[in-house]
């Protein structure tokens, strides 16, 4: 008997002595599921080959990528050595003491050179202008347009669009442009419609919609220094935006009331809608024949102008940062050492990947590689983003209870919705002491 | 109380030899699952009612600060939580009574000698046999306006089940009562062969109508087992998520649990949330008492 539990204690203690000796080998990077993943997987795996070091690459799908995530933080777990986290986990992550500040690092390595000026700003530094950084720009991404190319260059629909309109059919450069096309392709009798739009509420997609709406009309969803939103919300620039957005909304495809980048990209690949609103990292699959049969016939723009000519776009992508419990810090340093490197980056862009690395951005090689990557430069440098503070998923709920039922459910008007949105926001930053 | 039936073991006796006592077996069997209940069940439920009254989250390393009773007042005073409660009524209602309706029915139409009975009730029974999010999944395909056979079946054109906030409640309600009823139909099925025979027999020598017949008959006998089909499905549709969840984001579906998800995995307001779960385990048990008043009053009778 007591030779029995010996062995078995002996047993136990070895496996967690073998397990313990494999982990520090190996490096786990924790992102959502999709292309860029494999992407990155790829990458790592040329890390391997060159340092010994495996490093997995562990997905999720999106819906529960931030939940997993943090319930992981909450619970102080080393399964993640390395995350790549949204861009607005930023101040929940780092007040909450989950991740590594890396503000030595970026220093030491002049990361803050290195990348993109906004995707510093907006994937690393929190709180804003603190110069405290707690990620490296991974994967830089914004939201662009997909058009009909064949749609828009067929002689009788660039006529009949001249005789409504007055004007050329092209590539939108204005959202007035982007409304007349729209109205002018919807034709549900036959089974076309203008323009996919995001509307899915349950996380961040229809807000990123809108944002691109009132970021390019000239607003701003409020001051990110001092948290004042009144009159900035709700100013007459993001009424005007809010109803914009609305009015694509009644040229979308029917049922177009729970979307995110599937079904955008479906608009597109199913023939059913003339431009479409996506993230530049789901492009790849609409040049690709064997994932949409009108790959050769569609084209990409960047998010068009507003009324006053300012042009801006809603910020995706996200950096890469180190879990504070992680078993594997100094690793997890060294591998962000060699992830920074200008080959390296090069090799990430390569593979697919929107590197943020500024002087890969700026090459000509990569600006023509593929169709969209010269949409993608210019849309990097103007890019905005939502709330990074700790609270902001409850500034989402509260904008998503007020948006939706607007755009979607044709409630109340665009001034009441976001007066109504105002005084949420206000009052959730009342609560934390922030105003 | 228990001493009282359970006596001491004579000494003399077998078991006594084989060394263990009844009162051993008893608290073999019931000290694990008594454990169980209170490391998982009890302890939890108390040390979630403490968080109600902080504004605890459990994504930073901020200590909870005790705050009383502002959490339920904040959360009773929220007019979009008072729109997720009258949505899960509705959704409620809705869905039970479908199913009570539809279930009933199918149970009165097999209640009888039909030809390959077994296999019938079998083939029934398999949409509760399904997983929630399988179902989910496949309704949102069916309801499609493009492409779903729903629409092309009834001829309804372009209809948008699920987008349409008026109808997207009452399309995952049907989608409920079609995964549920079989659930109701098989508890029916079970009270309406126990009805004896020679009541039917009795009731149509006196020459009573099929109407007075169920009404008189059926109906207040099968009813015991039917409030328990009622009140197993009031429970569960309170509970609804994954359904809701996975084929609509309207405001119109947004329903308690869901809000509740939000509020505490995505918002991580665990205090806050923690509030909400209460008053909803309060609303519940309520709920559940009622209707078990009302079952002791239908088999007294």
């Amino acid at each position: 008997m007591n030779a029995k539990i010996k062995g078995v204690a002996a047993g136990v203690a070895l496996t967690a002595m073998s397990a313990s000796a494999a982990m520090a080998e190996d490096l786990v990077i924790f992102w959502a599921e999709w292309d860029p993943a494999n992407f990155l997987q790829e990458l790592v795996n040329e890390y391997e080959a060159e340092t010994g070091i495996s490093v997995t690459v562990e997905t999720t799908p999106w819906s529960d990528f931030q939940t997993k995530a943090f319930t992981e933080f909450n619970a102080r777990g080393s399964a993640y050595d390395m995350i790549v986290g949204d861009s607005q986990w930023l101040g929940a992550a780092s007040e909450g003491g989950h991740y590594v500040d890396l503000t030595d690092f970026f220093a030491e390595h002049n990361v803050g050179e290195i990348m993109a000026p906004a995707t510093v700003k907006y994937y690393a530094e929190y709180p804003g202008n603190s110069g405290k950084f707690w990620a490296i720009p991974a994967e830089g991404d914004a939201v662009g347009w997909s058009y009909r190319k064949d749609w828009f260059e067929d002689p009788d629909e660039m006529a009949a669009f001249k005789d409504k309109y007055g004007y050329d059919l092209a590539a939108p450069t204005t959202w007035a442009e982007l409304r007349d096309i729209a109205e002018f392709f919807h034709r549900p009798d036959e089974d076309r419609y203008g323009v996919a739009i995001y509307t899915d509420n349950s996380y961040d997609a229809l807000v990123m919609g809108v944002e691109n709406a009132i970021f390019s009309y000239g607003g701003e969803l409020g001051d990110f220094e001092t948290y004042q939103v009144d009159g900035i919300l709700n100013s007459a620039e993001n009424v005007a935006a809010l109803e914009a957005y609305k009015e694509l909304y009644s040229f979308t495809p029917p049922g177009w009331a729970k979307t995110f980048f599937v079904e955008n990209n479906q608009a597109i690949t199913e023939g059913l809608a003339a431009m479409s609103m996506n993230y530049f990292a789901f492009f790849p699959a609409l040049l690709n024949p064997a994932t949409n049969p009108h790959a050769e016939n569609t084209g990409f723009f960047a998010n068009p102008a507003g009324p006053t000519g300012a042009q801006h776009a809603a910020l995706g992508g996200q950096g890469i940062s180190i879990v504070s419990y992680s078993d594997n810090i100094d690793e997890s340093y060294k591998f962000l050492e060699w992830f920074i490197q200008e080959d390296v980056q090069k090799r990430w862009a390569e593979l697919g990947g929107y590197t943020a690395h500024a002087a890969t951005l700026e090459s000509e090689e990569f600006r023509n590689a593929t169709p969209y990557n010269e949409a993608f430069y210019q849309t990097m440098f103007k890019v905005k983003d939502f709330w990074a503070v700790p609270e902001f998923a409850e500034l989402l709920t509260a904008a998503n209870q007020r948006l939706y039922p607007f755009i979607v459910g044709d409630e109340g008007t665009a001034q009441e919705t976001l007066d109504a949105l105002a005084a949420d926001w206000n009052e959730t930053f009342q609560r934390y002491g922030r105003q | 109380m228990t001493d009282s039936v359970m006596t001491r073991l004579d000494p003399n006796s077998r078991a006594a030899a084989r060394g263990w006592s009844d009162l051993t077996i008893r608290n073999l069997f019931i000290i694990p699952t008594i454990a169980f209940l209170i490391i998982f069940n009890i302890f939890p439920l108390l040390y979630s009612l403490g968080y109600s009254f902080t504004d605890f989250r459990a994504s930073t390393n901020a200590p909870a600060k005790f705050i009383g009773l502002q959490n339920y007042r904040e959360l009773l005073n929220d007019e979009f939580i008072w729109r997720n409660f009258t949505i899960t009524a509705k959704y409620v209602i809705v869905s039970v009574a479908g199913q009570v309706i539809v279930g009933f029915g199918l149970a009165m139409l097999l209640n009888r000698d039909i030809p390959m009975k077994g296999l019938i009730t079998t083939l029934l029974l398999l949409p509760m046999m399904l997983s929630m999010a399988v179902v989910g999944l496949f309704w949102k395909l069916l309801y499609d306006p493009s492409f779903g056979i729903i629409n092309y079946a009834l001829g309804l054109g372009k209809f948008e089940w699920l987008a349409d906030p008026d109808m997207a409640l009452y399309a995952i309600a049907i989608t409920d009562i079609w995964m549920w009823s079989p659930f109701v139909m098989l508890l029916s099925l079970a009270g309406l062969s126990a009805v004896p025979k020679h009541l039917y027999e009795a009731a149509e020598i006196d020459r009573a109508g099929p109407f007075y017949t169920f009404f008189r008959i059926t109906l207040p006998l099968v009813l015991p087992i039917l409030m328990i089909a009622i009140i197993f499905r009031t429970m569960e549709a309170f509970k609804t998520f994954d359904l809701a969840y996975i084929m609509a984001s309207q405001p119109t579906t947004e329903l308690i649990s869901i809000r509740l998800y939000k509020m505490a995995f995505l918002e991580w307001q665990t205090g806050k949330s923690s509030a909400f779960a209460y008053i909803v385990l309060v609303m519940v048990v309520a709920i559940t008492n009622i209707y078990v008043k009302y079952l002791n009053k239908v088999k007294e009778r």
